[in-house]
């Protein structure tokens, strides 16, 4: 029977990768099809790979193959104009290379094209020589099918999920199983030796109960371990309500859920922008500034979906719903706030402010200048923050306590070198007090009124 | 040893019988307790499910939810702009360069702006004329939101577009072109070169029917038709005190409002003792005003003496004889000629008589004198109302002959002395249109009201002086649907300009003579060169010679009818208080909450009498036993008008059958309840005269007044405010006029100052910065800016009249003001130091009682106070959680969150500066001032706390504007230069009686000032080491 039992189990496991490993198999044929296509179509003209490289550079920015961004989609862009309008490859050689020059000339299309986008001329780009354009062009007329790579990460995703998946809850079931059974056989034995004993005679005695005092009640006699006891409970239930009356108010840890699902995980994280590039008041003001809707579309304008990382979502990730549509969404949400006709490239004048739920509240009575700390002090966003390139949702990192204020202004030197201000200042105060560095503290920084007026 | 002793409870025990006795031995209670009586409703109570388990249980769980619920902090949302327009940077100020000039005040200032929000005004440091904002001014901000506005146009009550009020104005210009009907514009004073411009096209556009009638409610027509005559423009001369060495002034309040205001700065300049010099100032006048309160020489005299003075005065300079026999003020004019001789052309003499003959005296006498500090080449147009012409358009309006009547910035129903006449002929206009800011009583009788733009949301020029311009821009868009009265008269042209591209062509055309509009745009003010006009001018001043010869026939008949003025019974002299001026900021609480400089009451207006008429007809005041000052009231009656209810204050130095009454209160629509205080003296300003002839009598019932100052004299105690006269300044050593306090230590007189006298430790305050203040009392003229500033800078709270009256003000800057009890402080401390012995005629007992009261005629003198920022601080050692405690830059801190309100710091304060919050004073219904409103909310300086119930306040020192100019400093890598520190009192002061700085930086005008001979600490002898000083008020007393 036991027999039986696990052959049945591994029957099923085997099963189940097989089934997996095919579908993979499958996928990555597929995705091999259509790079043999690409690169058929390429040797036409000129490199789609280079191409494509060229293009991000330079063109991105303005075009998308398949949609309308600040200016026309270039999906087969040369067969479609050779088709529709008649222009060659020369046109558009001299219209990629000095597109202002041809406006002016007075070319047809290119006046159409010019007053179609918002009369915004497109930057001339006369570094490109005429094989980059080919390499360009050959780029949008096949592009290297994009979604390979997802596609591809998609199913190993998918792979290791669901083998993930079954291996765990089969592991278990399994031993448990294997547990029960020890239980069940060392039961069969007991009673098979209990029969044995019987049947040769021994007898087996039970215990006596001794008559003992209960423990309950030997410790209720001896009056001073409960004492002892007493005094110790309640010593811990103050050091517990302590310790809890301590943390009202301080919310470290909080991650409200936004109105925007905003990543500083993608953001700061995978893409590396930098902090100040949005919150960018935090140079010269208290406030670090959430950035206003118009910075969000200096990048979205033309970022306008989610393409996911190249390692494809963890599995945490698909998990928690982050999928590459999701995302998506999201900036879908960014669009409306701010007022964004996809379609026609404007803006609608139609904006709705994104009402953020703020997570760092500094209580009114403490004055906290991020432009000293950032800009003067030179501190690391990180420092107080922690480590938001890798915060997919946003939390308080810091208690924000005074006392942790205190201890930083303790223990940190202050950056004196170059700063004119501190020049004679740092003379005096090192010779004071005999040091070589100063911390804030030695600088007056913990006085009452400096963070309190 | 068992008692038989019987104890019992009470008598009725004792009588075994008694019933009560029996029941009380039973129950606890002799009777049932009425449980349904206070219970209610017993049917219902028993029909309830609910029993008092469950009821207890309910109590239980709210209370612990709630406690939970406690523990929560609230969400917070904070929302960024959609689209950041790059000047604003959240958390940093932008400042604009503007021009208030609405009629009353006009000056060139600066808007500090946050995140697009105007929250305080400043001078402009660039503008040579009028770039200081006096207290009014600094107030302005706040009545930009005021609640109470008038948010949209309204047509009879009902509101109305702006679109359907055009037309229907436009229909009622056309009507009135075509019928022949007068089309008026009755408005303030512009100063506008661009406005002119586009009431002339105006008048242009619908022909000549266009009368444009300038009105200021208090009247300068006398001083503007002198000048006319004499020079043949409509303007006021203009006068630089700063040149003048002798400064005689006939009840010109030129501290004040007299002729538009604006010469405390210079005039302050010139009383600074430079080289053992400085100006005298001699005052005659009737009411103690502000400018009177600073003289060196003040004469109390009524307006008809001060008349026959001015007239004997010309004669002994002229050498001619004026007639008018002996009289009373003769020794006053003998002396006051013989000191104008000697000056020269350093003596300046003005006038605030309302009457042309002792104008035009006086542009005589300037003229013979040819005095320096007379300016009548470019004189200023900041007043232009012509009270002939008022006069006329109300005659016309009854007549029917006004068509159209448009109204902007006037409140005429309130202001004219016959105003019943004005609303009757109102009546008669076809089409009356208000630009009302508040529903004022204007508005209300008016057809349609057109809401209009509060002076920060508009743009605007002005031409204060000749030559010297001045630019407005708006420094948020419009609050509400509000317009200005120049954008409405371009529409109603058919012009499809803004105001804005109209003063732009305006300037391209006629000021800016090739100079660039950004910049003129940017400073706010631009300085035209005169060189090009030389030539007219100069023709001008021929012809203007020519005119003076002319002239010579009037001054003589002016001299006559001076010389014979008489007057029957009291005089009362209209007047301005500096911190209400004509009334049209009545609504700001800021402004009511303004203690007057030399009564320092608020909340009110009252008719100041002089002791001895007081006592005439039974006046008194007196404080009551919570401190508050109480007074009579009076009836006022002048040529029929009766004004009921005055209430009366008994003013030292007020001429005897003088009265003195300030214009600008008892307004009453349009207001909040609490700012409808006073009375309304305009309704005695018969003819535009500020002096009326006037009866007085007691009236029933007492008047509380809201007095900030209890004490009115110094007693002798000369080290509060100490004081010299210039010839000991310049001849006498420093010790025997501002000598430092001696203590006695092992029975040897040591100076206070010396370290053997201190108790404490010193710290080592050399390093970094130290900051300090400094007070000059001879600059200082009391004026207030400061108080207003400080303000509005560290969201101080406004409190009301009641708070007021207990003393519970929350000025963190106070300006005392002294009199002296005998002639002069001088004598006030001579006559202390004389005491002898508790009784008798030198006894301290009635000395003391007597020092009291101030003299008839006392000296005055004002005193700033806030925090002294002490660093041996009294109030630090009895915190006693250590809420308050020393920087190392010497500001006394206050951590208001740390504060538990014992109050023990106000208590050991000997300067009297710690303000306690006895209330929560914002989003409280009883305090409904801008802090109980969103809108008066926006005024708050994000920078500064709001305090809350309970905790102890005072000055900080603007600790937030050191720390800020601190940390600018840091972030561009650079040392801080002198004069960048400040704080929001020395930097709207600007008559540079405040000086702040950084003594640890030796070069600087602070640490220069700090070892002037006349530095001195208040109460130095208590060894409190302040880090405020003051200088040593020195009085220019030489006769002759």
């Amino acid at each position: 029977m036991k027999k039986v039992l696990y052959r049945h189990l591994f029957s099923k496991v085997l099963g189940f990768s097989l089934l997996l490993f095919s579908t993979s198999f499958y996928a990555q044929e597929e995705a091999a099809s259509t790079e043999v296509v690409a690169e058929d179509v390429s040797a036409a003209g000129g490199d789609a790979a280079k191409g494509k490289q060229l293009f991000n550079q330079n063109c991105a920015a303005c075009h998308a193959l398949d949609r309308k961004m600040t200016g026309p989609a270039l999906a087969n862009v040369e067969a479609r104009l050779a088709e529709d309008e008649g222009l060659d490859k020369e046109w558009l050689y001299t219209w990629i290379k000095n597109s202002p020059g041809m406006i002016k000339s007075g070319d047809a299309y290119a006046v159409k094209i010019y007053a179609e986008y918002n009369q915004a001329a497109m930057t001339a780009f006369p570094t490109l020589s005429d094989a980059d354009i080919d390499d360009i062009l050959a780029y949008t007329a096949a592009p290297p099918p994009a979604p390979v790579v997802a596609a591809v990460a998609d199913a190993a995703g998918a792979q290791g999920d669901s083998s993930g998946g079954i291996s765990n809850e089969i592991i278990l079931g399994a031993l448990a199983l294997v547990f029960a059974l020890l239980v069940i056989m060392l039961i069969l034995v007991n009673n098979t030796l209990r029969r044995i004993a019987e049947a040769n005679g021994v007898i087996l005695e039970k215990e006596k109960a001794q008559e003992r005092t209960p423990i309950w009640k030997a410790f209720a006699q001896n009056q001073f371990l409960v004492l002892v006891s007493a005094i110790f409970l309640l010593l811990a239930s103050a050091y517990f309500a302590y310790g809890w009356m301590m943390q009202v108010g301080i919310d470290q840890g909080y991650a409200p859920v936004q109105p925007i699902h905003y990543s500083h995980k993608i953001h700061a994280g995978d893409n590396k922008i930098e902090c100040k590039y949005c919150h960018s008041s935090a140079r010269v003001s208290k406030h670090s500034g959430i950035p206003s809707l118009n910075v969000c579309m200096n990048c979205h304008k033309s970022i306008y979906e989610y393409k996911g990382n190249p390692e494809g979502p963890s599995a945490d990730d698909i998990a928690n719903g982050y999928t590459n549509e999701f995302y998506t969404g999201e900036i879908k949400k960014l669009y409306k706030a701010v007022g964004w006709d996809e379609e026609n490239q404007k803006y609608t004048g139609e904006s709705q402010p994104v009402e953020w739920v703020r997570i760092h509240n500094l209580p009114d009575f403490a004055y906290f200048n991020h432009s000293q700390h950032v800009s003067v002090a030179g501190v690391e966003c990180q420092t107080c923050h922690g480590p938001v390139e890798e915060m997919e949702v946003m939390y308080q990192f810091a208690p924000l306590t005074m006392g942790w204020c205190i201890n930083c202004h303790r223990e940190t030197n202050v950056k004196v070198e170059g700063n004119e201000y501190y020049e004679a200042i740092h003379t005096e105060l090192s010779k004071k007090y005999g040091v070589d560095k100063l911390t804030a503290a030695m600088m007056g920084g913990l006085e009452c009124g400096k963070c309190h007026y | 040893m068992a008692s038989n002793k019987k104890y019992w409870k009470s008598e009725a025990e004792l009588n075994p019988n008694d019933s009560i006795v029996e029941a009380l031995k039973q129950n606890e209670f002799t009777e049932q307790i009425p449980v349904d009586e206070f219970l209610g409703d017993k049917e219902n109570l028993s029909a309830s499910t609910t029993n008092r388990r469950d009821f207890l249980k309910y109590v239980g769980f709210s209370t612990a939810a709630a406690t939970v619920a406690a523990c929560e902090g609230p969400v917070r949302k904070s929302i960024p702009y959609v689209v950041q327009p790059d000047r604003i940077v959240p958390g940093v100020a932008n400042y604009y360069a503007t021009t208030i000039a609405d009629g009353h005040d006009f000056a060139s200032i600066l808007v500090k702006t946050r995140e697009g929000r105007p929250i305080k005004i400043e001078n402009n440091t660039e503008a040579k004329v009028s770039g200081s904002a006096n207290a009014r001014v600094q107030a302005s901000v706040l009545s930009l939101y005021d609640s109470t506005r008038v948010q949209g146009p309204s047509a009879n009550g009902e509101p109305i577009e702006w679109k359907d009020l055009d037309n229907r104005i436009k229909g009622g210009l056309t009507a009135a072109k075509n019928s022949g009907k007068q089309i008026a514009l009755l408005t303030q004073t512009y100063a506008s070169p661009s406005t002119d411009k586009l009431i002339a096209e105006f008048k242009a556009n619908y022909g000549e029917n266009v009368n444009h009638v300038s009105y200021d409610a208090i009247s300068e027509d006398a001083a503007l038709n002198a000048f006319n005559t004499a020079y043949g423009e409509r303007a006021l001369p203009d006068y630089d005190f700063e040149k003048a060495g002798l400064i005689v002034s006939f009840g010109a309040d030129f501290l004040g409002d007299w002729q538009g205001g604006g010469y405390d700065d210079s005039y302050a300049r010139g009383r600074v003792p430079k080289h053992g010099k400085m100006s005298k100032h001699i005052q005659l006048e009737s009411i103690m005003s502000l400018t009177g309160a600073n003289a060196d020489k003040r004469y109390p005299m009524s307006p008809t003496e001060q008349k026959i003075a001015l007239a004997k005065l010309y004669g002994k300079l002229n050498g001619s004889n004026v007639g008018g026999g002996t009289s009373d003020v003769d020794p006053a004019v003998e002396s006051i000629a013989a000191q104008i001789r000697k000056a020269g052309s350093k003596a300046v003499v003005v006038t605030g008589l309302n009457d042309i003959n002792a104008q035009t005296v006086v542009l005589a006498i300037n003229k013979l004198l040819a005095s320096e500090a007379f300016d009548t080449e470019n004189p200023r147009y900041v007043r232009q109302g012509d009270s002939a012409k008022v006069t006329k358009l109300v005659a016309d309006m009854n007549a029917g002959r006004v068509g159209v009547l448009i109204m902007d910035g006037v409140n005429p129903v309130y202001s004219l002395p016959n105003s019943a006449d004005f609303v009757a002929g109102l009546d008669k206009v076809d089409v009356s249109i208000s630009f009302a800011f508040n529903n004022d009583e204007t508005a209300q009788a008016s057809k349609y009201v057109a809401a209009a733009s509060h002076y920060l949301e508009s743009w605007g020029d002005a031409q204060f002086k000749k030559g010297h311009y001045s630019l407005a821009q708006p420094a948020i868009r419009e609050l509400f649907d509000t317009r200005q009265l120049q954008t409405a008269l371009l529409n109603w042209m058919g012009s499809d300009k803004t105001y804005y591209e109209y003063i732009k062509e305006t300037w391209s055309a006629e000021v800016l003579q090739e100079s660039d509009w950004n910049k003129a745009l940017q400073d706010g003010v631009f300085a035209a060169s005169i060189a090009p006009e030389v030539n007219e001018e100069s023709l001008e001043v021929s012809a203007d010679e020519e005119e003076v010869q002319e002239s010579i026939v009037p001054i003589a008949s002016a001299i006559r009818s001076l010389v014979n003025t008489t007057s029957s019974g009291k005089e009362l002299i209209l007047y301005s208080k500096v911190g209400m001026g004509d009334g049209r900021q009545a609504n700001n609480p800021w402004l009511q909450e303004f203690p007057d400089p030399i009564t320092r009451v608020s909340w009110d207006n009252y008719v100041t009498i002089s002791k001895a008429d007081a006592e005439s007809l039974d006046m008194e005041n007196y404080n009551v036993a919570d401190g508050g000052l109480n007074g009579n009231y009076a009836r006022l009656t002048v040529d029929g008008m009766v004004l009921d209810n005055v209430p009366v204050i008994i003013q030292p130095g007020q001429a005897p059958n003088t009265l003195g009454l300030s214009f600008g209160y008892g307004k009453q629509a349009g207001m909040k309840a609490e700012m409808a205080t006073g009375v309304n003296a305009f309704s005695l300003y018969g003819n535009f005269n500020n002096v009326q002839s006037v009866s007085i009598e007691k009236a029933e019932g007492t008047h509380e007044f809201a007095c900030v100052q209890l004490h009115k004299t110094l007693m002798g105690r000369g080290d509060i405010i100490k004081e010299t006269t210039l010839e000991i300044f310049n001849t006498k050593d420093v010790h025997e006029w501002n000598e430092v306090p001696h203590v006695s230590k092992d029975h040897q007189e040591i100076p206070v100052t010396s370290p053997d006298a201190d108790l404490w430790q010193e710290f080592d305050r050399s390093i970094g910065h130290h900051f300090n203040l400094s007070i000059d009392l001879n600059s200082c003229t009391g004026c207030g800016a400061c108080v207003i500033a400080c303000h509005a800078e560290n969201n101080v709270p406004v409190v009301g009249k009641e708070e007021i009256r207990k003393s519970r003000d929350m000025h963190w800057l106070r300006i005392d003001r002294y009199y002296s009890s005998e002639e002069s402080f001088e004598q006030d401390n001579e006559k202390k130091d004389s005491m002898d012995g508790l009784w008798g005629d030198n006894g301290s007992l009635g000395g003391f009682r007597e020092m009291e009261d101030a003299a008839a005629n006392p000296q005055v003198a004002f005193q700033p106070v806030m925090c002294q920022h002490c660093n041996h601080a009294p109030c630090e050692t009895v915190c006693p959680v250590a809420a308050t405690s020393h920087g190392r830059q010497g500001q006394n801190q206050m951590a208001y969150n740390r504060c538990v309100g014992t109050r023990y710091c106000a208590n050991n304060c000997p300067y009297k500066v710690r303000r306690f919050n006895w209330f929560l004073y914002y989003d409280n219904d009883e305090f409904d001032y801008n802090m109980n409103n969103d809108l008066g909310k926006m005024v708050i300086n994000p920078d500064v706390n709001v305090r809350s119930r309970g905790v102890m306040e005072k000055c900080s020192m603007c600790i937030q504007m050191t720390q800020k100019t601190i940390l600018d400093a840091k972030r561009d890598g650079r040392a801080i230069k002198d004069g960048e520190f400040q704080t929001a009192c020395s930097s709207a002061c600007s008559s540079g009686a405040m000086v702040f700085g950084d003594i640890n930086d030796k070069e600087s005008k602070i640490a220069e000032l700090k070892d002037d001979d006349r530095m001195y600490h208040l109460l130095e002898h208590v060894g409190t080491k302040p880090n405020v000083f003051y200088h040593v008020k020195v009085r220019n007393t030489d006769e002759a």
